[in-house]
């Protein structure tokens, strides 16, 4: 599992698929997932499978979600806010 | 170091000299394709894919018809789908005035003879494109075009044509055509060659060539700009077009949107680089999004422009040349050539194989911009936003 | 439009230094950065960290504190978030920040982007769980998140930094899985004499190594045939070595090949880029002060081939010296002491070249490995279609769609442009790379719909 090694910054919470997730002011939201244990955060557009954060310094792509309605979010270059709430990209939402 | 003489050399290796080189190897020619770049570098490779008749200059009618038919079984004639889809074409009309010119334009046609273009109005647009805006008020529809991918379809035209016996000579740029004695000679950047006959399939390029046999005509570099967005779901089974703002707009099968519709980049043929004006875009992502609502959400991924060759009057040259015996033109199609690939192959393919053909190209005559000539054919005028 | 003298693109060691460095010259500068705050990749989030993640990070990441305090000192306007998704020929910038578009003009350009970590296309890598060695020190700089049984795969210093940085925080990796040949510890070895010079960086390799070791991290050496196991998760890594086949059961693993130059902008642009290959990577064409073929346009740091952080400053500085003067600004002293240091810190560079270069595993991945993520494009796709005669990357980006998904060729470029080489027998050089086309990254069309450039736009069509 993940950890965290220290206190650094105060504790937000924003939704992801209807969970709650707690975060840490400056993570982005890509981060505050991996803490979360949380590694799955898109379906692929070819084949429908699984995709989670590979680079996260916004080049790989592989971690779009969808932000308060908006498809197509890099999850890794958004910072978390307060409130959010991130889903998952699905392929049927995105694809024939 | 001299080549054997061949029966046809085609210079420029896009869809049409592709496509003309493969009609003269099915009627048994030895034919050199000589390429500056690689097949389907420019305008083939990367314009928007529509096969499409619906809006066609008058002129081009009917041998965009005979293309048609070719593209219906491209797949037996390539042994390769083009990723071809059957899809009604259909220019929206966003008020009265435009729907009433679609009607007159439909009218005009039927006296022509042809009906393939039908008028729809407001709950039969709506039938085809049910993502329409609101305020659209119907439209004109050719309901069996559809659209391809250009540089698969290139590349099929290629591989058929090599299948065939054809020689492609890439990245050997044709620097100078001239008659010696009965023959062509074309001297290339590797090598000399030496053919009966000669097509210039040039595109962009092609006006140096025309000149160097005598003919010089004005060929305008263009970059018809297009983008692409990231997967969509589906919501539009038609290639859908505008009757007064430049569009061509198509989903893919794969779920992608391609947006083009003639609004142009940079052009620079002597460097190969086509550069894209987003000040210009703008305006194709505020039209696209004022036909389909849904594209508010929609992401692009990507934008490109390929080089392109327009005529003064916005219609291609398939010509046999004036000056030269044994010599022909194709090309010129000012951003609407793509559908007529296979067709004016066809037709070239019979013009340099027996010097003659039945289809109607007199229109598309290169004498048509010597100023002595008598206009052949009538004169067409170019409408806005036309694109492949 | 707004106007500037110097545009630099990207707040690394290289842009930091460039900009603190061109605005004491006089020179209007702008910087604009991705992240949120200054610092790149390599010294992420320096200002947020506190002590327990600087401990943990090291002397080295420390110093990018200085740097991030000097652009914030400086004259230099710095806009974060700014994502740049277009630069024509007349140096217009278009960039996003904060959902909105707009346009800056610059006199000259920093492109300061650095680089990007080398694709690793290898059965599983596409799984959740498995990242870049990157991502894991990323997710230790900004928000001191580790990872319990992490697995670390490949090879390249900046691995065994990020397992001492793991041991340092306390949770060291469940095994690092080396893909290093045992003949190129022989074939490194020559290049030591000339490495010399680069003492300190030999130094800390060696203390990194004795480090894992010390922490008693398994290290499996010469390890090829690797592959990711899981259905919807990594849940192992299996490979081959010492003869035989292991596998390591583990929800999170972490790839690296080394880095390479980030070429989106200089491609964007048509700088002309050479293949290097001791770097085995295509690299935008520089003179000694790191200008490229396009005038006006310079790369500072990693982006004109691979450095690291401290010749990348160096670098950066270097650059903004030959702007000031192009300038017509007094000249700067210290310009040949810098190149004599870069030289020095450039010693250990062949050394680390030949002993880390790429595996075969991923130079040559075996038919059915996915290479375009994106587009989930195969090796063997590739290869088929260079059988049906494609010539380069450009062919098979437009045949298979390779390359063409949001990443835009990103993850997969190198390796097309590798795989296409091998199969016709020729070398990347000559086979060439993806034209990269605008935006640079994905842009929303409402957004395009709102862009005011800050110019009239041109005539219409007709």
């Amino acid at each position: 599992m993940p950890q965290r090694i220290d206190g650094s910054g105060e504790t937000l919470r924003f939704t992801f698929e209807g969970r709650e997730i707690a975060a840490r002011a400056g993570d982005t939201i890509a981060a505050a997932l991996i803490a979360a244990g949380e590694t799955t955060t898109r379906a692929s557009v070819v084949s429908g499978a699984p995709r989670g954060p590979f680079c996260m310094m916004g080049v790989c792509f592989e971690c779009l979600v969808e932000v308060d309605g908006v498809p197509n979010r890099q999850a890794c270059m958004i910072e978390a806010a307060a409130g959010m709430t991130v889903n998952r990209q699905k392929a049927d939402e995105v694809a024939a | 170091m001299a080549n054997r003489t061949v029966d046809l050399v085609v210079v420029g290796g896009g869809i049409h000299g592709c496509s003309a080189a493969l009609h003269a190897a099915m009627r048994g020619l030895e034919v050199v394709v000589l390429e500056k770049d690689t097949v389907a570098r420019h305008a083939s490779g990367v314009n928007a894919g529509g096969v499409r008749r619906l809006g066609r200059e008058f002129p081009e009618v009917p041998i965009s018809q005979r293309s048609m038919e070719i593209w219906h079984r491209i797949g037996d004639l390539l042994d390769d789908d083009c990723g071809f889809q059957r899809a009604p074409q259909i220019k929206v009309a966003e008020t009265e005035a435009d729907l009433d010119r679609l009607k007159a334009r439909a009218a005009h046609l039927r006296a022509m003879g042809f009906d393939h273009e039908v008028v729809l109005d407001r709950d039969e647009l709506r039938g085809h494109l049910p993502a329409v805006s609101d305020h659209c008020v119907g439209g004109l529809a050719s309901l069996d075009d559809g659209f391809a991918l250009p540089y698969q379809t290139t590349f099929a035209f290629q591989r058929k044509a090599r299948s065939l016996g054809v020689r492609f000579e890439e990245n050997c740029r044709a620097r100078t055509v001239e008659r010696v004695g009965a023959d062509f000679r074309v001297t290339t950047d590797r090598g000399v060659f030496t053919s009966r006959k000669l097509l210039n399939c040039g595109g962009a390029w092609a006006g140096e060539i025309a000149r160097q046999l005598g003919e010089a005509v004005s060929v305008e570099p263009t970059a018809p700009m297009m983008l692409v967005t990231s997967r969509m779901p589906r919501f539009c089974n038609a290639v859908v077009g505008n009757q007064t703002r430049p569009l061509s707009f198509k989903q893919m099968q794969n779920g992608t949107v391609v947006i083009g519709g003639g609004r142009r980049g940079r052009a620079l043929p002597d460097t190969n680089v086509s550069e894209l004006i987003f000040s210009e875009l703008r305006q194709t992502a505020e039209t696209a999004m004022a036909i389909f609502p849904i594209m508010r959400g929609a992401t692009i991924v990507r934008s490109w422009a390929g080089i392109e060759g327009r005529m003064p009057d916005g219609i291609p040259v398939i010509s046999p040349s004036s000056t030269e015996e044994g010599a022909y033109h194709a090309f010129g199609f000012s951003s609407h050539g793509f559908q007529l690939g296979p067709g004016v192959g066809e037709i070239m393919g019979e013009l340099v194989a027996t010097g003659r053909t039945n289809a109607p190209i007199a229109p598309f005559s290169i004498t048509r911009f010597t100023p002595e000539a008598g206009a052949s054919g009538s004169s067409p005028t170019h409408s806005q936003g036309i694109s492949a | 439009m707004k106007s500037y003298d110097v545009v630099v693109i990207g707040a690394g060691p290289a842009g930091m230094a460039a900009a603190v460095e061109t605005s004491r010259a006089g020179l209007s500068t702008l910087v604009l950065d991705e992240q949120q705050r200054p610092g790149g990749q390599i010294y992420r989030d320096i200002e947020a960290s506190d002590a327990t993640r600087r401990g943990i990070l090291g002397q080295d990441y420390q110093s990018g504190a200085d740097l991030a305090a000097a652009l914030r000192g400086s004259t230099a306007e710095y806009l974060p978030g700014a994502v740049v998704w277009n630069i024509d020929s007349a140096k217009q910038i278009d960039f996003s920040v904060r959902g909105g578009s707009q346009s800056v003009k610059a006199a000259h350009i920093v492109v300061a982007t650095g680089a990007i970590e080398r694709p690793t296309p290898m059965p599983g890598w596409t799984l959740p769980g498995v990242t870049t060695v990157g991502a894991v020190q990323i997710l230790l700089k900004t928000s001191g998140v580790v990872l319990e049984d992490l697995v670390m795969v490949g090879s390249g210093p900046l691995l065994w930094l990020a397992a001492t940085q793991m041991i340092a925080a306390g949770t060291p990796p469940k095994a690092i899985v080396e893909t290093v040949p045992k003949a190129r510890y022989r074939a490194a070895a020559k290049h030591l004499a000339r490495a010399i010079p680069g003492w300190r960086y030999l130094a800390k390799g060696f203390a990194m190594i004795r480090a894992v070791k010390r922490a008693g991290v398994p290290v499996h050496r010469d390890a090829e045939e690797i592959a990711i196991d899981g259905v919807v998760a990594a849940e192992a890594v299996s490979f081959t070595s010492d003869g035989r086949r292991h596998r390591i059961e583990t929800a999170h693993v972490a790839l690296h090949q080394g880095v390479v130059p980030n070429q989106q902008i200089t491609r964007l642009m048509n700088c002309e880029h050479r293949f290097d290959a001791g770097q085995r990577a295509f690299l935008p064409v520089v003179d000694a002060s790191f200008e490229t073929s396009v005038e006006n346009v310079f790369v500072a740091g990693d982006g004109a081939g691979i450095g690291g952080a401290r010749a990348a400053a160096m670098r950066g500085r270097l650059v903004a010296m030959r702007i000031a003067e192009k300038a017509g600004k007094p000249a700067t002293d210290g310009r040949e002491k810098l190149e004599a240091a870069l030289r020095r810190d450039a010693a250990v560079r062949p050394l680390l070249e030949a002993l880390y270069a790429p595996s075969e595993d991923v130079l040559s991945p075996a038919d059915g490995t996915l290479v375009c993520r994106c587009e989930e494009i195969t090796a063997g796709q590739i290869r088929e279609a260079v059988a049906l005669g494609a010539p380069g990357p450009n062919q098979v980006k437009s045949f298979l769609r390779a390359g063409m998904g949001p990443c835009q060729g990103r993850m997969c470029g190198l390796a097309v442009s590798e795989i296409i080489a091998a199969a016709k027998g020729e070398e990347p050089s000559s086979v060439d790379y993806y034209r990269i086309r605008p935006p640079l990254k994905p842009l929303l069309l409402s957004e395009l719909a709102a862009f005011e450039p800050g110019e009239a736009p041109r005539a219409a069509a007709e």
